[in-house]
């Protein structure tokens, strides 16, 4: 994705300029580019006169930012409790070895970014995998096979 | 909307709202929470509108989309008005016959009837089900019944008038001597008394003459889910406690941190703000009493010790969520080093309830030093996942059997882990435990954020101990030694323990480090990262023991303790197992006993969940 410097320029007028925050304005680039590109750390820390080593540790604190590309699709394997006694290691770890990533990777093809989250929320569907927003419920290693070709079976047709 | 100007044209609208508002018109609710839009309420909710529409009914039906009732184990959950049959577990497929049976004709299916297990009956109306009887709704009473995105149908039900009563006929100081007099303490966990500190904070306001309130809704803890609930289901009442606090405190600016991770509770909360702002009440001059209050959304951006209240304020300030010693307490110097008050989302929405009933009402409710009600989210190995509000002192034994209906599949019941990472475990013999802070305190766990996960036999003890202390280590922020190096040498000790190598003192090892954690952590984070180590090891003592001594997990989870074979007696050949396996352990052709390679095999117990001949064994 071409990083555009008015678009990120745009962010932080908008997120940012009234009550300086820089995180708003990060988090909103995030929802962007699904990543912090670099250009937009260095534009946002100079832009809001935060130091960018402040920029950064900000932009590595947290779990929600990324400094590296994302895939195409984001699989989100939930790992709070309830979905953990209900088998979501399991569903995990067939994740990873179907994909060939662990939990945190994106695939060389960068068609799949795998990842984990505590909690959704959504405790009685435990356990859950996200798919591009898309919430599965009850997912069993199975499961987990049928969702990743239906996800190929799309990206095969267009 | 045009903006109210006085109390007086607010206390007219209600009226109108409430005059209007009839719960014995013909209705559809359909829960739009999270948990129902995850099962795809969302296409049956817009199909039954289609439907509806062909249909052409005598009396015309409208569909809303409501907060979560709780019942999330049911969903998509639909409740029929006026005479509230209850609908569950709806597929797309079912409207048709809904529309055409059941709003057409008045014929109910039952197969949609949520079927009690014990006597397998059909219960047909929402009030009569189990799950819903022996609860006391007063924070989630609207959710189910309101649709969030209007501000009418909040206010039709009451909604504002504690506002008004407040800003018409109250002082700040009566405010918070009501707050004091219900006895509410924090919700977020800690139980500290509302009204206090809500005191504290005005003195300081007063004299600095400047301050903040925030709502805390970085929900973090996994398994609880009651604040994104409320916030999704019912924000109003959250915005209008913040607003009696603002009074009550003499602040002007407030903040709502909520997690990134709840989009809906984030929509449905913004979408609120705006209409509480047109409506006029917020902003300036609110209702004409020369009020000012302005409300701010700050999203958490995944990190759970922004949970932790000065880790929260330098994250709204745009830092990292590092946290802080205290004092000084945020009521001194928080956000900006301004007195600051933060309460969570549950004490903010039970503001209004307090102003409306009385303190005198809401402190008959509950036991003597914990009043009121608390939320749980019941969740794991629990046949009615759900959220639950309930009067303080029920006991845990009511809350699994009889509201959430048991443990699935005729197991037994292991433990219950109270009060999500910084909580404890309670095993079988303290089912009887009220659930107050007192007792739950006595006993190792915490009331907390309210998540309550049931752990079933297959649970291994020391594995849930492992996961949490995993959880923690990695939501270690860092700053403070003890929490940074002793959680990771807790859990790599546990680690060793799972894997089949704890050594003899490995226990004793744990239960020092978790007293130094403890002791000597910065924020609650570290303070109460031990507390899952610490009661299961109280509890369940025999399984470390099993794991170190006898090299055996007894609950047959921990992988590096258990083996899987294939009893050659009950495998038929039929090659499923094998063609699951993704490490290639499995051989043996089509009708013939397969085998497993140990060597091979990662212990994923994929072969075990395929197999439909109960061939698969772990040993």
């Amino acid at each position: 994705m071409q990083v555009s410097v008015s678009e990120i320029n745009d962010i932080i007028n908008k997120e940012a300029m009234g009550d300086g925050s820089l995180i708003a304005a990060l988090e909103e680039i995030q929802e962007r580019y699904r990543y912090l590109p670099a250009e937009a750390l260095i534009l946002a820390s100079e832009r809001l006169g935060v130091p960018l080593s402040q920029a950064y540790s900000v932009a590595t604190f947290y779990n929600a930012f990324s400094l590296k590309p994302k895939g195409k699709h984001c699989l989100h394997v939930c790992m709070g409790t309830a979905c953990h006694v209900r088998g979501s290691p399991q569903v995990l770890e067939r994740l990873e070895s179907k994909l060939g990533i662990k939990a945190g990777e994106t695939t060389r093809d960068h068609l799949f970014t795998l990842e984990t989250v505590n909690c959704l929320g959504a405790c009685a569907l435990g356990p859950i995998v996200v798919t591009d927003g898309e919430y599965s419920g009850q997912m069993t290693s199975q499961k987990v096979d049928a969702l990743l070709k239906a996800v190929l079976r799309v990206e095969a047709e267009t | 909307m045009t903006q109210l100007q006085s109390i007086a044209e607010f206390q007219s609208w209600q009226q109108a709202l409430a005059a209007a508002w009839d719960e014995t018109r013909p209705c559809l609710r359909v829960c739009d929470g999270t948990g129902c839009r995850a099962l795809g309420s969302q296409k049956v909710l817009a199909a039954l509108r289609d439907e509806i529409r062909q249909a052409q009914l005598d009396t015309p039906i409208e569909v809303v989309g409501t907060g979560c009732p709780g019942f999330c184990e049911c969903g998509p959950l639909i409740t029929i008005y006026p005479q509230r049959i209850s609908y569950q577990k709806v597929r797309l497929q079912d409207v048709p016959e809904i529309v055409a049976q059941t709003l057409s004709k008045g014929k109910i299916l039952d197969r949609l009837l949520y079927t009690d297990p014990l006597s397998g009956e059909h219960i047909k109306l929402e009030p009569e089900l189990p799950f819903y009887q022996r609860q006391k709704r007063l924070v989630l009473d609207f959710n189910g019944r309101i649709d969030p995105t209007k501000i009418e149908d909040y206010i039709a039900l009451g909604g504002y008038t504690a506002l008004a009563k407040v800003l018409g006929s109250m002082t700040p100081e009566q405010v918070i001597a009501e707050v004091k007099a219900a006895g509410l303490r924090g919700r977020g966990g800690a139980g500290f008394p509302t009204g206090a500190k809500w005191q504290l904070c005005r003195d300081n306001v007063l004299k600095v003459g400047q301050g903040y309130i925030v709502c805390n809704a970085d929900e973090g803890d996994p398994g609880a889910f009651m604040d994104r609930s409320v916030v999704e289901g019912n924000p109003h009442s959250v915005i209008e406690g913040m607003l009696i606090g603002a009074y009550a405190m003499g602040v002007h600016q407030g903040f709502v941190y909520i997690r990134a991770e709840y989009p809906l509770a984030i929509e449905n909360l913004k979408i609120a703000i705006r209409q509480a702002e047109a409506a006029g009440l917020l902003g300036k001059d609110i209702l004409g009493s020369g009020f000012d209050f302005t409300l701010g959304v700050r999203l958490g951006a995944g990190a759970f010790v922004c949970g932790e209240e000065t880790a929260l304020m330098a994250s709204i300030e745009g830092r990292i969520g590092e946290p802080r010693p205290r004092p000084p307490y945020p009521a001194e110097a928080g956000l900006w080093g301004k007195p600051t008050n933060i309460n969570n989302v549950k004490s903010w929405a039970t503001i209004p309830i307090i102003i409306n009933k009385g303190a005198d009402w809401y402190a008959s409710i509950g036991t003597e030093k914990s009043k009121g009600t608390l939320i749980f989210s019941v969740v794991g190995k629990i046949n009615n996942t759900g959220l639950v509000e309930v009067p303080m002192g029920i006991s845990l034994r009511q809350l699994i059997f009889d509201i959430g209906g048991g443990i699935p599949k005729g197991k037994a019941f292991k433990a219950a882990q109270i009060g999500g990472p910084s909580g404890g475990c309670l095993p079988a013999e303290h089912l009887d435990v009220p659930m107050d802070y007192e007792s739950l305190t006595a006993l190792g766990a915490i009331v907390g954020s309210g998540g309550l996960v049931v752990a079933d036999e297959d649970t291994c003890m020391v594995d849930f101990a492992r996961y949490f202390m995993n959880f923690t280590q990695e939501e270690s922020c860092g700053k403070c030694v003890p929490c940074r190096i002793g959680t990771k040498a807790m859990l790599s000790t546990l680690e060793r323990i799972c894997a089949g190598k704890g050594q003899p003192g490995d226990v004793e090892y744990l239960l020092e480090l978790a007293q130094a954690v403890k002791n000597s952590s910065l924020c609650g984070l570290g303070q109460t990262a031990p507390n899952p180590v610490l009661t299961t090891i109280r509890y369940f003592r025999d399984e470390y023991d099993a794991h170190i001594f006898d090299k055996k997990c007894p609950a047959k989870v921990c992988k590096g303790l258990i083996t899987y074979s294939i009893n050659a007696e009950k495998c038929n050949g039929c090659m499923v197992c094998l063609r699951n396996c993704t490490s290639g352990a499995i051989s043996g052709a089509k009708r013939e006993v397969h085998v497993i390679d140990n060597n091979l095999c990662t212990r994923c117990g994929v072969c075990l969940n395929v197999c439909k001949f109960e061939a698969v064994e772990v040993n």
